[in-house]
């Protein structure tokens, strides 16, 4: 039976100087696996906002099972059978699970106590049923992000949805949880549900959708059956041009060691032993990535490299220096350059302009200070145009231009130019695309790959194993602040990585053996 | 044409704080001029008290006083300088509640220099008023120190700084031979900051020469905050302290100095009103309050120099039109009314700016359904 559930027809809604949806239509039948494809951006959130009733539309009508509907606020879409998991959880940390489940529905007895074991014991069928192993019990703070992501999925599913919105759920998730996810997708098809998934990752659209609807600018560019299409095709229906994934790359030059790290020990501020005896080297000309799950000491890592932490034992040499107790200025001028992982903490100050932002590491030397200590402005907007020009940033109003009113695309391209502009012998780069669109990452990886060329070391750290294996020259593994192994690209593949990212060695090793 | 107009106020009033500023202290007026109408006054007087004060000229008299002008000056002078010192810490992201602590001190140093200092002529003054500001900003320094070193809160430490102040005053001061339960001898004419050209232009009125450091300060204040490599670093550091320690700015070092020119500031308003108001040292009975009302000066100010400046001399345009009101027979708790309005408006400036934000994106909305 191919019936609509849901009918959205001629949606429009504008916001100040945009229209974020320009009269989409957008269908998905009963019991489907339906993707929004799109850049940041393009419309998908506004569009699943209104169909979950957080924005109403300008025009246009919703039909859920052919009848009209007016969905007002977020509790008629609950009412209708529409969930939706955000992409940030909203979920209390030190409460359990089930609490969180029940939060706003919570059911009492005739004295108005909480009846939680009901609740739990709901919550814990809910979780067999969907193959979700959850415990009602745990608390939020104690149980990994992929679990908190699946307990946004019971609160939906103890509401009655059935029809499951996911918003950019893989974002998260390591490799590996990925795939569970795409497990528990299935699952929930096989139940009986309608699942919308908003993503821009294509190989999960290709893993379990079954139609996707494409949006570009706020326009409807079509609706494609996922099986007939390749995802160079839906990358290209997405972007509006051809774009390339993989990046040509020149063999490495491969030059002097340049970074070197010996039986490195860090604490974290909890005292944790975060990084427990890692060594490694960064060639001159070489992209180095280091390959792990989220929370293995990487963090740890690159606050030890660029100074921001203390190290407990081992040496961190720059050009045969041994730079671990150098303040992190001190580092910077021995040619250490990092872009961080997180750019809105660590990486710029939004309240400055985009001139300020780009001499952040060298204001007070000449030629934008004086001897003295006075500043000279005009200096810096003409180095942030210079930059501005060749980065081809989008600012809109030129270099005098707040950072918090720029895109993030753009925010993380005046911290590269920053970076690069500064010619540091060794770039220590975390996270360079996350939250990214496909231009910027295109434009942002071809740069990285330049400055190896020009024989610069590179230390990349990422999460996505896509960059990890598209970049790098070497890939080292970290799992639980150790190296696990280094390999030469082409050596190793995604899976075998992805099996000591976990930590398990031996198996992959006996895989290895097998196969 | 008009629709235009007003789409630029409402666009003003989102991108500018000043302009916020104003409003709100218009606001702050017209609430106090309905309060004076409801409890039955003519608010009619406490626009003529403050024509007086501003101006010098009574309306009801069609005379000039000149010295009111000179009074008004004199009375807004630590009003700017404890605001400056609230929003010179303000700048670094140091919320500092020490200013009352940090004029103590400044005031008790710059007595004690006066009273106990070699008395050369004008280098005593000078030197008084020097050692006061640097006293406050050592006052204010600790805090910053222990804020950078031990994680220590300023506000908490700031305010248990007020306290050491005040009453380490009072024994310190008692000890100076001579001084009775409330006051210390006459200062020697060479400690003292009056100055004849300045009385006779503002028909004798206290007008001092504290004034030059009042101008100097301002100026300063702009000069390093936006000007300089140190100013630079300060403000990089108050915005995103994170950030700018990965950008190897010193964090620990910019807390420290910021702490010791906010307090500076504030000793510097404390040595002014000791020995520029007083002929005679005090043994402080309670706080002035200029430290506190400072916090409000740079609130209205935005921690500007120039914001700064305007608002201290609002904030003494209020005080010393209190007497004059009294004549006219408007009580004067309305100042301290107004004063606190401004501020609480002030505060609910986010409010101010999302009610601007929604009534402009209405329009906008509306307007561009029209243009369809």
């Amino acid at each position: 039976m191919d019936s609509n559930v849901i009918e959205m027809s001629g949606i429009t809604k504008r916001f100040p100087g945009v229209i974020a949806n320009d009269n989409i239509s957008f269908s998905v039948k009963e019991n489907e696996v339906h993707a929004l494809l799109g850049e940041n951006g393009a419309g998908k959130s506004t569009l699943m906002s209104i169909l979950f009733g957080s924005y109403d539309p300008d025009s246009g009508s919703i039909r859920i099972r052919g009848q009209e509907v007016n969905i007002k606020d977020p509790n008629t879409a609950t009412a209708l059978g529409i969930g939706m998991v955000h992409q940030h959880f909203k979920l209390v940390r030190n409460y359990t699970v089930t609490e969180n489940i029940i939060l706003g529905i919570e059911t009492t007895d005739k004295f108005g106590v909480l009846d939680l074991r009901t609740a739990e014991r709901r919550v814990e069928e809910l979780s067999r049923m969907y193959g979700l192993q959850v415990n009602p019990k745990d608390k939020i703070e104690d149980i990994s992000v992929g679990m908190q992501q699946r307990v946004e999925i019971l609160k939906t599913l103890y509401r009655n949805a059935n029809i499951l919105i996911l918003d950019e759920p893989s974002a998260v998730l390591t490799p590996q949880e990925i795939d569970e996810l795409m497990e528990i997708i299935r699952r929930l098809k096989s139940e009986g549900k309608t699942i919308i998934l908003i993503t821009h990752k294509l190989k999960e659209i290709k893993a379990v959708a079954e139609r996707c609807t494409v949006l570009r600018r706020g326009k409807c560019i079509g609706t494609v059956s996922v099986p007939d299409v390749t995802e160079q095709q839906l990358a290209e229906m997405m972007v509006g041009r051809t774009i390339r994934f993989d990046i040509d790359k020149a063999p490495p030059k491969i030059g002097k060691v340049v970074l070197e790290l010996d039986s490195l020990n860090v604490r974290n501020s909890r005292g944790v032993q975060s990084v427990q005896n890692l060594s490694f080297s960064v060639h001159a000309g070489e992209i180095l990535g280091l390959a792990g799950v989220d929370g293995n000491g990487q963090t740890e890592l690159v606050y030890a490299i660029s100074g921001m932490a203390p190290i407990e034992s081992g040496t961190i040499k720059l050009n045969g220096i041994d730079i671990s107790s150098l303040s992190i200025k001190e580092r910077i001028h021995a040619g250490l350059g990092h872009i961080p992982e997180d750019r809105h903490t660590h990486g710029l100050i939004l309240d400055f302009s985009i001139a300020e932002n780009m001499v952040l590491k060298n204001y007070d030397a000449t030629p934008y200070s004086s001897a003295s200590g006075v500043l000279d402005f005009d200096k810096m907007r003409g180095h942030a145009a210079e930059l501005i020009e060749q980065y081809d940033i989008r600012t809109g109003e030129g270099p005098g231009m707040k950072v918090k009113n720029m895109s993030g695309g753009n925010q993380q391209k005046v911290i590269i130019a920053r970076e690069i502009a500064l010619s540091p012998d060794v770039l220590i780069i975390a996270q360079p695309t996350r939250g990214l669109d496909v231009g910027a990452i295109e434009y942002i990886r071809k740069r990285i790959v330049e400055e190896r060329d020009k024989g610069k070391a590179i230390l990349l750290i990422s999460f996505e194993l896509d960059e990890i294996m598209n970049l790098c020259d070497r890939i080292a593994i970290i799992s639980r602040g150790s190296i696990a192994g280094i390999f030469n690209a082409g050596e190793i593949n995604e899976h075998q990585i992805g099996y000591m990212m976990a930590g398990s060695v031996q198996d992959s090793r006996s895989e290895d053996v097998l196969t | 044409m008009k629709k235009h107009t007003r789409r630029g106020l409402s666009a003003l009033l989102l991108e500018s704080d000043g302009a916020i500023s104003v409003l709100v202290v218009l606001l702050g007026f017209l609430s106090g001029t309905l309060l004076i109408l409801f409890v039955g006054r003519n608010p009619v007087g406490m626009y003529k008290a403050i024509v007086q004060v501003l101006t010098g000229y009574n309306i009801d008299r069609g005379r000039w006083y000149v010295r009111y002008v000179g009074e008004w000056l004199t009375q807004s002078m630590p009003f700017i300088l404890c605001g400056l010192s609230m929003g010179f810490a303000a700048r670094v992201g140091l919320f500092n509640i020490g200013g009352e602590g940090q004029y103590i001190v400044g005031l008790t140093t710059a007595q004690f220099f006066a009273l106990l200092g070699p008395r050369i002529p004008y280098l005593h003054w000078f030197a008084a008023l020097l050692l006061a500001s640097l006293c406050g900003g050592l006052w204010g320094g600790i805090v910053g120190w222990l804020k950078a070193r031990f994680e220590v809160s300023e506000v908490v430490a700031t305010i248990m700084m007020n306290y050491i102040a005040l009453y380490a005053s009072r024994i310190c001061i008692m000890r100076i031979p001579g001084t009775n339960t409330y006051k210390t001898l006459d200062y020697p004419v060479t400690a003292l900051l009056q100055n004849s050209v300045l009385q006779k232009m503002t028909g004798g009125s206290m007008l001092n020469l504290g004034i030059i450091f009042v101008g100097i300060s301002v100026v300063l204040y702009w000069f390093i905050i936006e000007k300089t490599r140190l100013g630079f670093s300060l403000r990089a550091t108050g915005f995103n302290k994170d950030a700018a320690r990965c950008s190897g700015i010193p964090v620990v070092k910019s807390i420290i100095i910021s702490m010791f020119i906010a307090g500076a500031f504030a000793g510097l308003a404390g040595g002014i009103v000791a020995l520029g108001s007083f002929k005679f040292g005090r043994v402080l009975a309670g706080n002035d309050g200029y430290g506190f009302t400072g916090i409000a000066v740079a609130l209205v100010g935005n921690n500007t120099a120039i914001g700064t400046l305007l608002a201290g001399l609002l904030f003494g345009m209020l005080s010393s039109a209190q007497p004059l009101m009294e004549s006219n027979s408007i009580p004067k708790e309305i100042t301290f009314i107004i004063q606190g309005l401004v501020v609480v408006f002030i505060a609910i400036r986010v409010g101010f700016r999302m009610i601007v934000g929604y009534i402009s994106k209405r329009r906008a909305d509306r307007e561009i359904i029209i243009h369809e």
